[in-house]
């Protein structure tokens, strides 16, 4: 290997930091949404890298459902200190008792749905024209197909039919008034490639991603924690098992993993060896609807 | 473990999403869920195999509407490669869908149907990477089983080839006898085509040598932002953050900032806040200058020795991806890289035949999926090599002024 050659993490972590820097030059007022995953510490990691030796020029976004791990949100804040980012949090608790909207029922009530009007709010809120998102192109066949500047609608709407073109490397991110763009640094990674990164820069996660013991149900095949938001039928059996999470999202529509990974080494060493997709195993709201994520997204959804 | 991003051309009548499945699923980069989806889908055809081509399958939106989005990426990885597929349909506006795909690829597949030999799609697809400069070009010979697996069938379309190749200047052409439907030379090679003595396909793509295709002579850099943390410590810290285009930056190197045209020296270099002495393209860098002199986005800092070309007149290509035509005289904006100036296209000379490379004359405007010679004056100069030189720093969109969608690819001459 010539020494003039970057390895494929390296070329994937300079494509990003060159969308960083394109995001901060072309908008006014870009915010970077934040979920405590690891896509989006991901994200946080390239933009520090991307102004250094700057601070991030942009705040971090938490739309909190309210049915977060609190170990996600315990990171989420030591996290916004570490790197010296404003952090704003948008409750869709206040959204759904100001707009009162009807809160979903069931076993495992989700408000992965109601997550959009809190963004949408937000986003008015402080004009944000661009906000910044951990979607990957790998997770699911609608953001196959999303650009990585993808231009909504003032009702945060994606049109899957007026894509703008995107050659190159160049991004046009040119908008009318009242609508944003939605700016994805890391389509092209995948669930793999985040891992290695996380590896090889040493960066540390929120720990219900290594194996620990927790109380779940099973559903449908899945692992679900149990927690103040889950509703369990009489005949549900909770169980202590060893597990870890291989997303992090709502404790109401993700679920975990049977693991006794404890190190990164060992939980990349699993997700290799694993032959089930990472939406597939862990996210509950996909299923209801092969379309789901297209349907939202074309709602205003991240 | 490198990157290879490549680009598959032929529509669903040549196989295209069954050979993408077929990679996908050969090199086990379809996980359970997805192949269990994929068996509920195909449960009802009469031979009970799986079809491939669904792995590849649309949106809701573009059943519904009959229509296709341009480009779709999937990824698929071996231990020595990690693999971009960008796919482009093939039927409808391939002209735009192609060059979107290609403008990233190391590597394009050009599908021919053993049947039909070299047609006029084969022909507009070389067409097109030739003219967007496709470094290596595979020509997967599909459905061999078709032929009987002919040795005869493959060299005749191989010296069919070559004249096209030829003609239109593709260099590094490899040609592999495939059937995609039962996995003939795609992963594994095949046991009915025994005359066969080269690799197959996902070998081929494993091995390819792509890191040579970086220009590391030319020194282009733009700047994308200007990082000032302004605090006490870095009271002074003025960076040029950008992406290395092309070349190599050394401490100390003599450069020119264009189009301003002012000399000095980088006084450091840096990649993620570190100190680093010598930064070489595709990094994302930081420079700083020794001296104080106004840079804004947009502008280039090159190696004084090796000056790219300056200039509000360009002669260029337009690829014309918009549902409105193009009326010359129109104003736009152009973007090359992040350099954002006005523009005005001034004169459309004549249009190409994507075909046949023939120069015609231009009746009426310019409409979507068509090729054309084309003058555009800038409102202020742009830095650029001929994209045939340095595609990287010869390549930009035209922006509506009014609707700013991004209405056309532009290859600068």
């Amino acid at each position: 290997m010539s020494q003039y050659q970057l390895n494929y993490l390296e070329q994937l972590e300079n494509e990003s930091i060159h969308i960083f820097r394109e995001v901060a030059a072309q908008f006014e007022k870009p915010a970077l949404l934040f979920s405590g995953g690891k896509d989006s510490i991901t994200l946080v990691q390239l933009a520090k890298k991307a102004f250094a030796p700057g601070k991030i020029p942009f705040p971090l976004v938490h739309i909190d459902t309210g049915h977060n791990f609190p170990e996600a949100l315990e990171y989420r804040d030591w996290l916004a200190k570490e790197v010296g980012a404003t952090l704003i949090v948008r409750k869709v608790e206040d959204t759904i008792k100001q707009r009162k909207l009807t809160e979903p029922k069931g076993k495992f009530p989700s408000r992965n749905w109601l997550q959009t009007y809190t963004l949408l709010d937000t986003i008015e809120e402080f004009e944000f024209d661009a906000c910044i998102g951990g979607g990957r192109r790998d997770e699911e066949k609608a953001r196959a197909k999303e650009r990585i500047f993808s231009v909504r609608d003032e009702f945060g709407q994606w049109n899957p039919k007026l894509q703008r073109p995107e050659l190159w490397n160049t991004y046009n991110g040119r908008i009318q008034k009242g609508e944003n763009v939605r700016v994805f640094p890391i389509s092209n990674w995948t669930e793999l490639d985040i891992w290695n990164y996380i590896r090889s820069e040493q960066i540390p996660l929120p720990s219900i991603y290594f194996a620990h013991e927790r109380d779940v149900i099973e559903h449908e095949g899945q692992l679900v924690a149990m927690s103040e938001y889950v509703q369990p039928a009489a005949d549900d059996i909770i169980v202590k098992k060893k597990v870890r999470y291989r997303t992090v999202g709502d404790m109401t529509c993700t679920a975990a993993v049977e693991s006794n990974a404890v190190t990164l080494d060992e939980v990349i060493n699993e997700i290799i060896s694993t032959r089930i997709s990472e939406r597939g195993e862990t996210r509950i709201d996909d299923k209801v609807t092969e379309a789901a994520m297209e349907d939202r997204k074309k709602n205003g959804y991240f | 473990m490198d990157l290879l991003r490549f680009i598959t051309a032929g529509s669903v009548d040549d196989g295209k999403s069954t050979l993408i499945g077929r990679l996908l699923y050969d090199s086990k980069n379809i996980l359970i869920d997805q192949l269990e989806a994929l068996e509920r889908s195909t449960k009802n055809r009469e031979d009970g195999s799986v079809d491939l081509a669904l792995l590849t399958d649309g949106l809701r939106a573009e059943r519904e509407q009959g229509i296709t989005i341009d480009v779709a990426y999937r990824y698929f990885s071996t231990p020595k490669r990690k693999f971009i597929i960008a796919d482009a349909p093939g039927h409808v506006q391939y002209t735009r869908n192609m060059i979107t795909g290609a403008s990233n690829a190391n590597l394009i597949i050009i599908l021919v149907d053993a049947r039909l030999g070299v047609i006029e799609q084969t022909r507009r697809h070389s067409i097109i990477a030739s003219l967007l400069k496709i470094k290596h070009v595979v020509v997967a010979i599909n459905k061999m089983d078709l032929v009987e697996y002919s040795q005869d069938v493959f060299n005749n379309i191989v010296i069919d080839y070559t004249d096209v190749a030829k003609q239109l200047g593709l260099e590094n052409v490899t040609y592999i006898p495939i059937s995609a439907l039962n996995g003939d030379n795609i992963v594994d090679k095949s046991e009915n085509i025994t005359w066969y003595e080269g690799k197959p396909l996902l070998d081929f793509l494993e091995e390819v040598e792509v890191s040579s295709d970086v220009n590391l002579t030319d020194s282009r850099f733009q700047v994308q932002f200007v990082i000032r943390p302004q605090t006490e410590e870095l009271h002074d810290y003025r960076g040029y953050a950008g992406k290395v285009v092309s070349g190599i930056y050394k401490k100390g190197d003599k450069v020119t900032v264009l189009p301003a045209g002012i000399e000095t020296t980088i006084s450091s270099l840096e990649i993620a806040g570190k100190d680093i002495n010598e930064v070489f393209a595709p990094q994302s860098v930081t420079i700083q200058l020794a001296d104080d002199i106004d840079i804004s986005r947009g502008d280039s800092i090159v190696k004084s020795e090796n000056l790219p070309q300056v200039s509000n007149e360009l002669e260029v290509l337009l690829c014309w991806m918009d549902d409105k035509p193009l009326i010359p005289g129109n104003k736009y904006y152009l973007q090359h890289n992040s350099r954002l100036v006005r523009s005005v296209v001034k004169q459309v000379e004549y249009k190409i035949d994507v075909n046949t490379l023939q120069h015609l004359p231009l009746e009426g405007n310019v409409k979507l999926n068509e090729v054309v010679k084309a003058t555009i004056k800038t409102a202020s100069p742009v830095v650029y090599d001929p994209y045939d030189k340095l595609s990287v720093n010869g390549s930009a969109v035209l922006i509506d002024e009014t609707s700013n969608s991004t209405v056309a690819a532009v290859l600068i001459k």
